[in-house]
């Protein structure tokens, strides 16, 4: 096979790498407009002519070669290590026409490497409308590159910038210019202390404050004749060279780039005049809310009432089609009604993930930074914690890492700490099913009713605790860190459709399935254990219990054998063991074995209820029939009432039980401590929470 | 007292004098806050903080303590 020609996408976040990746490899993947979204590397492969295949690489946005925080650092790490697998043959730098100056110093700093490179001007449709015009023979003269004007959003110029990939080798290497000149004397001794290096490449190591695994600036220190610079001497002469580049800079656009002041216009200063007003800003950030939650619940319910029809046909259509065993029994019985309970959530999460991406693609999410970061801060927490607390509504495992390009590193950490009590889409499940048994259905006012509020209570009641723990995390955590908030207000953007639309079918899909399979895996283990006893008093429950109430009916006898047989089966028998820790909650033996399967991942909960609640039943009734009639052994009262409901949903609110979660919180924080802190802590404070509300409300 | 970007009013412009200060971050360097460049404050947060700037063209929000570090001319 013909050696693939590997090329990194770099860049200043926002100017479009993701969607010229997206264009080059016809790999989707999600695009979003908030500075920083794309925290992984992302690869792909593009087909050039002659069967010539590149291998393209997007890289996270940075803003220069100076990393300040860790997705910065992943661009360093990848162009300083000439020997790692990664190191690209030609690096195309995207740019953005209308803040060319600023992403031209990310390009001259790249061009100082030795690395042939592409210098792609993204977004020329907005060129005319902005004013503005380029004469691009000169610049890239001036700027010893090639230069590909393209539009990511129109498709226009992506075949040029195919051709000049395959001919990179006739790419110059050479810098710009010599940015070091402003203080020869320094440089100078530098060079002569590792002649064999390149310069800017040592001034990079010296210069990081990441460390670097490669790269040990101990070495450097040995050397005699040469010392390192104190830390502010160092900073002086990095704003030295950075004023130095843009000199440079300037000088070229001032020639290659004219803007018409008259024939711009733009909609930002009108929008930003509303969307970051002291007061309407938070309204209308509030509005916004309040829109998702009522999406949520009310629009999303006509489907979701078809799909929990279709399930309960589906099984009853199974049940009388097929011949009855005990592997049609394992099918109606176990796996529909456990995948029914997670496919019936397909609908609310798609509306979640969609209002997540539109927001993110318009460019209103920094908005919303800017808007939160004073309240933020009281609680130890940064304005940039706003966007993992949001998309903690979808997922907690995104969220985590959208933590990366908070700058300050006792904020990251708290913001990881208390994401996972954000409100996920996994206790939406439990959340609904519980709501609908419980609170009433009826309406205050003209829209909204009590379930909905009820779910918007534990939305806020999520957020609330969140940060309400930052704030204790904050007085208790000693960590001394650099602080400063540095965010980008992007221009206002029309969210491209086919981007929300990947973005949303990728990441309900992967919920879906991701869920799909743990809850397959646990309703078939859960039906055979609810299937089979271990002695005579699961065998015998007929005679049992004919001989016991020989006066009732058939149909009641049945269902008074189908729970006798449940009750001295395996689960059972496990749940009987775990009654005692749940009973002072409101909870009988299978809710608590629903919360124990929980730990494994929050909406296995209903599927499990699902199948436990029905073996053995035979009408076809939906979950949440079956468990409205389940009924209290201690107060003869409806086992789901208002006290367990209540303190049921404060114990999914709070408790940890997502396994991906710690892991993704383990690999963040680079240690088990944290992890298994929250594990500890919020699965305490959830039985705490449980059992007092429960005791006071029954 | 000096004039610093956090003195300016909504909708005033200044121009940049020399950074001296070195708790500016780079990174502001780098996104365009450099001596002789036009700010223009465009919107504040409540109580000041954070504060929406237009630097040469960049927009951006910073926090009040360091916009207090940036000496400005008001022209
Ligand atoms: N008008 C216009 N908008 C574009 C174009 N290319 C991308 N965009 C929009 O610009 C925004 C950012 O695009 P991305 O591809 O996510 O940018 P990125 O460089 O990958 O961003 P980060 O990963 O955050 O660094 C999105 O809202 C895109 O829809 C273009 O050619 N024209
Ligand atoms: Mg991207």
């Amino acid at each position: 096979m013909a050696k693939q020609i590997k090329v990194s996408l770099i860049g200043n976040p926002n100017t479009g790498k993701t969607s010229v990746f997206n264009l080059l490899t016809g790999l989707n993947q999600q695009v979003g407009n908030y500075p920083g979204i794309t925290v992984e590397k992302k690869e792909g492969v593009c087909k050039l002519s002659r069967g010539v295949k590149a291998h393209i690489m997007d890289l996270p946005g940075t803003y220069s070669l100076n990393a300040s925080s860790l997705d910065e650092n992943v661009v360093i790490e990848l162009l300083l290590n000439k020997k790692g697998k990664d190191y690209p043959d030609v690096a195309v730098v995207v740019s953005d026409v209308e803040n060319l100056k600023r992403n031209l110093l990310l390009f001259t700093q790249i061009k100082d490497l030795d690395i042939p490179t592409i210098l792609v001007i993204n977004m020329a449709d907005r060129m005319r409308r902005k004013g503005i015009s380029l004469d691009i023979p000169l610049l890239e003269k001036e700027l010893k590159t090639k230069i590909a004007l393209i539009s990511a959003r129109k498709g226009e110029g992506i075949d040029e910038l195919k051709k000049l990939i395959e001919s990179y080798t006739s790419l110059s290497k050479t810098p710009c210019f010599d940015a070091l000149s402003f203080a020869p004397d320094y440089f100078g001794r530098l060079q002569k202390a590792f002649p064999d290096q390149s310069l800017y490449k040592l001034w990079l190591v010296i210069t990081q404050d990441v460390n670097f695994r490669k790269f040990d600036k101990q070495d450097m220190s040995i050397s005699s004749d040469f010392k390192i610079k104190s830390e502010s001497e160092l900073k002086r002469l990095q704003q030295k060279e950075t004023i130095k580049r843009y000199q440079f800079i300037n000088n070229v656009l001032k020639k290659g780039l004219t803007v018409d002041e008259k024939a711009a216009t733009g909609m930002r200063a009108k929008l930003d005049r509303v969307l970051t007003h002291k007061f309407w800003g938070y309204f209308i950030f509030l509005a916004i809310l309040l829109l998702i939650f009522q999406a949520i619940y009310d629009w999303s319910s006509y489907p979701m009432d078809l799909i929990d029809e279709a399930f309960a046909w589906l099984s009853e259509v199974t049940k009388t089609s097929l011949p009855s065993g005990p592997f049609v029994d394992l099918i109606t019985e176990g796996i529909i009604p456990g995948l029914g309970g997670i496919v019936i959530f397909i609908p609310q999460i798609a509306f979640l993930f969609l209002f997540i991406s539109i927001l993110e693609e318009s460019g209103y999410m920094s908005r919303v930074v800017f808007l939160m970061d004073r309240v933020m801060r009281r609680f130890g927490l940064s304005g940039k914690s706003v966007v993992p607390l949001v998309s903690g509504t979808a997922c907690a495992i995104p969220a985590v890492m959208a933590t990366r390009n908070i700058e300050n590193w006792k904020e990251r950490l708290i913001t990881i700490l208390v994401v996972p009590f954000t409100t996920c889409a996994a206790r939406l499940p439990v959340y609904l099913i519980i709501i609908s048994l419980v609170i009433p259905d009826e309406k205050i006012g003209w829209i909204f009713g009590y379930q909905s509020l009820t779910l918007m209570f534990l939305y806020f009641l999520g957020f609330g605790t969140a940060v309400g723990s930052a704030w204790l995390l904050n007085r208790i955590l000693k960590i001394k860190s650099k602080s400063y908030f540095v965010i980008e207000m992007p221009g206002y953007k029309v969210p491209l459709f086919k981007n929300v639309a990947i973005n949303v079918i990728e990441k309900t899909k992967a919920f879906v399935f991701g869920a799909g399979k743990i809850i397959l895996a646990i309703s078939i283990i859960l039906w055979v254990l609810a299937s089979f006893g271990p002695n005579e008093n699961f065998n015998n429950a007929e005679e049992t219990i004919t001989e016991l109430y020989p006066s009732l009916s058939q149909e009641e006898l049945d269902n008074k054998i189908a729970s006798h047989k449940l009750e001295y089966s395996f689960i059972g028998y496990a749940g009987k063991a775990i009654e005692p820790v749940v009973a002072p909650l409101g909870y009988d033996w299978k809710i608590g074995i629903g919360i124990i399967s929980s730990f494994a991942a929050r909406e296995v909960f209903v599927g499990t209820l699902a199948t436990i609640y029905s073996v053995g039943s035979d009408e076809e009734e939906t979950i949440k029939n079956r468990m409205a009639a389940e009924v209290n052994q201690v107060t003869g009262g409806p086992l789901f009432n208002l006290a367990s409901g209540i303190s049921l949903l404060l114990f999914y609110a709070f408790a940890m039980q997502c396994m991906s979660t710690l892991a993704i919180v383990k690999r963040e924080t680079n240690s088990w401590k944290w992890p298994m802190a929250q594990l500890i802590f919020m699965s305490i404070f959830a039985y705490g929470v449980a059992l007092i509300v429960y005791q006071i409300l029954k | 007292m000096k004039t610093t970007i956090a003195t300016l009013k909504r909708g005033q412009r200044a121009l940049i004098k020399e950074i001296t200060s070195d708790i500016i971050p780079l990174k502001l360097l780098e996104m365009g806050c450099l001596p002789g460049n036009e700010v223009e404050l465009l919107q504040t947060a409540p109580f000041q903080c954070p504060m929406y700037l237009n630097i040469n063209g960049s927009h951006l929000a910073i926090r009040k303590e360091i916009a207090a570090q940036i000496e400005v001319q008001i022209i």
